[in-house]
């Protein structure tokens, strides 16, 4: 697929590298010479310099037989106008990075329908949406979830005092009633497909489907906490902040939010009424123990500096705060936060880039592919794909047991008429089923990929 | 330095120099030549037991290569596949000097075309041919036809594209390197297979034929008659004129000229330049030698012929140009430290770096008339940053150097100054035949091996634009720490 990116900011490379990865030809449009140099060395891209806005620079990038436009400029108002030009100069799909929540709450709608955006992006919203959903199921490192709810994969971290570790998957699943399967299991940097003789110990985190009101049954039968979030501290009034506040305020969770100067702290409290908004240095220990750090349920630290966000988060850790989420923004820092301890780092820049490559595949998608939604999961090491089960299929009606599948390979789950279906050896893959299949370290474009040739 | 990832792209290389070589083994079948196809044949034995045991020992663990990678490959593949290149020439005793054989390697590589060969005609079909094909070969480059038909295993193979291909800025055509490089070879392959079809359409035989059209293609002037091209009809220089010019024109344009942009190949600052240049000097070249040869028509023929053939650095001659009077040599003299577009098969400084080098004098000299002026320079209707000025202005200085080191080194030779002299500009800049003792009927055999080795060497500097070789021999390039 051809793909335009302008912008090789952070944002930008990230998007371009998944998109390289993907093996899509991807041309970069930036202004600054020096940037696009960095990326047409380290990526297999054409590079155009210039304005995202400059008709001929949009030609030198062939915008004309282009199936995607991506604008992920620092400036909401150029990625706005570079999509509408994109647009109407034949580019078939528009995104747009819209960053300032001016546009985002007001008036979003009518600007995509008038400039023909097909999607607005907005990397703190969804950096907020996937906290939020962290905050719901605080042992959760991350949730996923699939056509319309039915199913979800949770990514759990295993405690040394969850019950279930030391035992295997077969005796798990055999002493609860949930309906579930460990379908993936990451340990140390390794990422395993588990089998049912498979042994969990503590430290591994492992990725379950199951539909949502069977999640709540496991995790209330394997001993791992699942109390919601309700008292929280946000540090740094970012637009993070703000999103994730509003969001909590409707679950009535309190709310308190550190921000050091003073003019964010009025904007903030005017926006947000029901939120507390401490106008001090978070990161000055004294202050985060006077507002009650050691009572909260959870702490989210969202200062614009990785390094201190990560900091700060191990203190929190320290001080026994049970949920800590960090947001960190550089992949090379990401790695060292985990290896420091802290297990739920969120990196707005990869959600992003996930969206966006979730985005090509459903493009492809329409071009003759049948994923339905993708997901990468244990650092990017795992894939989980949702699939249209089509007629082409040729292991229609033959249970899973007789299916040589690939190695690093499993059906994670299957919708049947809206039901969702944990499968067993003896079922049997239908045609309009959805089949959610798990894969570790490889790639799959199509549900044929998964059989042994 | 990811030694590893080195060592296993010139295994690669020396596999793919080894397949290459097929073609005149089979040319050497078609005409019988007993010792050819021994020696061809061994060569390819040695060249893919040496290419798949570097690919098999120096299996690289990680595929991440920086430029400094991409430079010391390109460098090694180049003088490793001339060594091999070589050995044809040496096995079948028809060059028994192996620094002959080198240096004629390297000449049809680099596609310069000077040669050390007395008998031209005496020599066997096969090895005439294998010459010929090396020009098309080293052309566009070797390690650009690995990646148009190899998987690539490496996303920064851009390092190593930019090494090879000639030009102040190299950019992509589509997106994808493999793409890119593929699209350029397939230019290059139908250009040739045209001429061919001319040169066929005009009375040559089909194997001088092949061997010029390969020979233009690349740009590099081997010939296969001792008089060059003289003894050809017109018609024939007509059509050798054109495809010398048509394959020193940037290759990008014949892209653009494909997906229908035909606005911006007929607004190309450099095209243009490059034929006004080509005109101009033909010019003064008809003026000067029109009493020789009394006919505007042989005389404006000659002249452009040999012009193009000096801006293209083919060094095809249709006449001894070496008789002519001082002016024409002069301007050809000149021509010869021009050379073609960037991004062309052809050699010299570049057109575009040319005209940069004229825009910065013009620009600083209008900075000290007024002090406080900002102008910028600008190319193709784009602004050409400070960066790439200062490299073009670096790489002159670079380049005008070693001019003047390898003269210097080449007039410890009993030789007198004008011999000397365009023996070091005409191999530095691949060109071909020199003046005087090197003229265009003349050979480089009567150097000495040392010289040989050293005008070798300066080929390859030539040919990849001084930086590959100059960091693959730098000593910092290779310490562990720096």
């Amino acid at each position: 697929m051809n793909i335009v990116v302008a912008g090789c900011g952070k944002v930008g490379t990230m998007i371009i590298s998944s998109f390289v990865e993907e093996e899509h030809n991807v041309v970069a449009i930036e202004k600054e010479p020096s940037a696009l140099n960095e990326v047409t060395n380290i990526y297999d891209v054409m590079g155009v310099c210039g304005d995202s806005t400059d008709c001929d620079v949009l030609t030198e990038a062939r915008i004309q037989n282009c199936e995607l436009f991506v604008a992920v400029t620092n400036s909401d108002e150029l990625n706005m106008l570079s999509c509408f030009i994109a647009r109407k100069m034949g580019a078939k799909h528009t995104i747009a990075r819209i960053r300032k929540p001016e546009y985002n709450i007001k008036s979003l709608s009518f600007l995509r329908e008038q400039l023909g955006i097909s999607m607005a992006i907005n990397p703190e919203l969804l950096a907020a949406k996937e906290m939020f959903d962290i905050l719901k199921l605080p042992s959760a490192v991350k949730i996923e979830t699939f056509s319309g709810r039915r199913f979800e994969i949770v990514e759990l971290l295993l405690k040394d005092n969850a019950s279930i570790c030391g035992e295997s998957l077969m005796s798990i699943r055999s002493k609860m009633k949930a309906k579930f399967l460990v379908c993936v299991v990451q340990r140390g940097n390794e990422v395993y497909i588990p089998d049912g003789n498979f042994v969990l110990e503590s430290g591994d985190k492992i990725g379950l489907t199951a539909a949502p009101t069977e999640i709540q049954k496991f995790l209330r039968a394997a001993g791992i906490d699942q109390k919601q979030a309700r008292s929280i501290m946000l540090l740094g009034g970012s637009r993070i902040a703000f999103y994730l506040a509003k969001m909590l305020e409707t679950t009535g969770t309190t709310v308190k939010i550190v921000e050091r100067s003073e003019k964010k702290c009025d904007d903030l409290s005017e926006n947000l009424p029901k939120a507390f908004i401490i106008n001090g240095d978070g990161a000055q220990q004294e202050v985060l123990v006077e507002e009650g750090l050691n009572s909260l349920d959870a702490f989210v630290s969202l200062t614009g500096m990785d390094e201190e966000n990560i900091l700060i988060s191990i203190f929190a850790a320290s001080h026994n705060v049970p949920t800590v989420i960090t947001k960190v923004n550089r992949s090379e820092l990401a790695e060292m936060a985990a290896k420091l301890g802290l297990d739920r780092i969120i990196s707005p820049k990869k959600i992003v880039s996930n969206s966006l490559v979730r985005y090509a595949r459903a493009l492809e998608n329409s071009l003759g592919s049948n994923v339905e939604s993708l997901y990468k999961i244990m650092d990017d090491k795992a894939e989980v794909l949702e699939f249209n089960v089509r007629s082409d299929f040729k292991q229609m009606d033959v249970p899973l047991k007789d299916i040589v599948f690939k190695p690093n390979i499993l059906i994670g789950g299957i919708i049947r008429d809206r039901k969702a279906l944990i499968p067993s050896g003896n079922d049997v893959i239908k045609e309009n089923d959805k089949v959610i299949v798990v894969a570790a370290n490889q790639r799959l474009n199509d549900l044929c990929d998964i059989i042994m040739k | 330095m990811n030694r590893r990832m080195v060592a296993y792209t010139i295994g690669q290389i020396i596999k793919l120099g080894g397949i290459l070589m097929i073609f005149p083994l089979i040319v050497s079948a078609v005409y019988v030549e007993r010792h050819c196809i021994l020696a061809f044949a061994s060569t390819i034995i040695i060249s893919l037991l040496f290419g798949f045991a570097l690919t098999i020992l120096c299996k690289p663990k990680n595929y991440v290569i920086y430029a400094k990678e991409g430079f010391v490959t390109v460098a090694f593949a180049w003088i490793i596949l001339s060594l091999l290149g070589a050995l044809p020439f040496y096995i079948s005793t028809e060059v028994p000097n192996f620094f002959d054989a080198f240096f004629e390697t390297v000449s049809g590589f680099t596609t310069t075309g000077s040669t050390i060969l007395s008998d031209v005609e005496s020599m066997s079909r096969g090895l005439l041919f294998w010459r010929s094909f090396t020009h098309w070969i080293g052309g566009m480059g070797v390690l650009v036809l690995m990646m148009a038909i190899l998987p690539t295993d490496s996303g920064r193979a851009m390092h190593i594209m930019r090494a090879e291909m000639a030009g102040p800025v190299i950019g992509k055509l589509v997106p994808k390197i493999k793409d890119t490089a593929k699209i350029l070879y397939l230019i290059y392959f139908i250009l040739t297979v045209v001429e061919f079809l001319f040169l066929l359409i005009g009375g040559m035989p089909v194997f001088d034929s092949i061997v010029h059209a390969l020979g233009t293609a690349g740009t590099g002037g081997f010939g296969i008659k001792a008089d060059s091209i003289a003894s050809y009809s017109p018609y024939l220089q007509w059509v050798i004129i054109a495809f010398m010019l048509l394959f020193s024109v940037n290759f990008n344009l014949y892209y653009l000229l494909l997906i229908k942009r035909f606005s911006t190949v007929f607004k190309s600052t450099e095209l243009w330049t490059f034929l006004g240049m080509v005109l101009v000097a033909s010019g003064m070249i008809t003026y000067s030698i029109y009493p020789m040869y009394q006919n505007f028509g042989d005389s404006f023929r000659h002249a452009i012929f040999q012009v193009s053939s000096v801006m293209s650095t083919t060094g095809y001659a249709s006449t001894d140009f070496d008789l002519w009077p001082g002016l024409a040599k002069g301007v050809l003299f000149l021509m010869m430290f021009v050379g073609g577009c960037a991004g062309s098969t052809a050699g010299g400084l570049k057109m575009s770096r040319v005209i940069l080098l004229c825009k910065i004098v013009h620009k600083d000299i209008k900075k000290m008339l007024h002090p406080r002026s900002v102008a910028s320079v600008r190319l193709e209707g784009k602004n050409v940053d400070n960066a790439t000025l200062n490299s073009v202005t670096t790489y002159f200085a670079i380049y005008a150097g070693m001019i003047l080191i390898l003269f210097l080194i080449l007039s410890f030779e009993p030789f007198d100054f004008t011999t000397n002299l365009t023996a070091a500009v005409t191999c530095f800049n691949n060109v071909g035949p020199g003046f005087n003792k090197i003229g265009p009927m003349a050979s480089f055999g009567k150097y000495s091996n040392a010289s040989k080795f050293i005008l070798s060497i300066a080929m390859l500097f030539g040919r990849l634009e001084i930086y590959p070789m100059l960091l693959a021999f730098y000593p910092k390039t290779w310490t562990r720490k720096n």
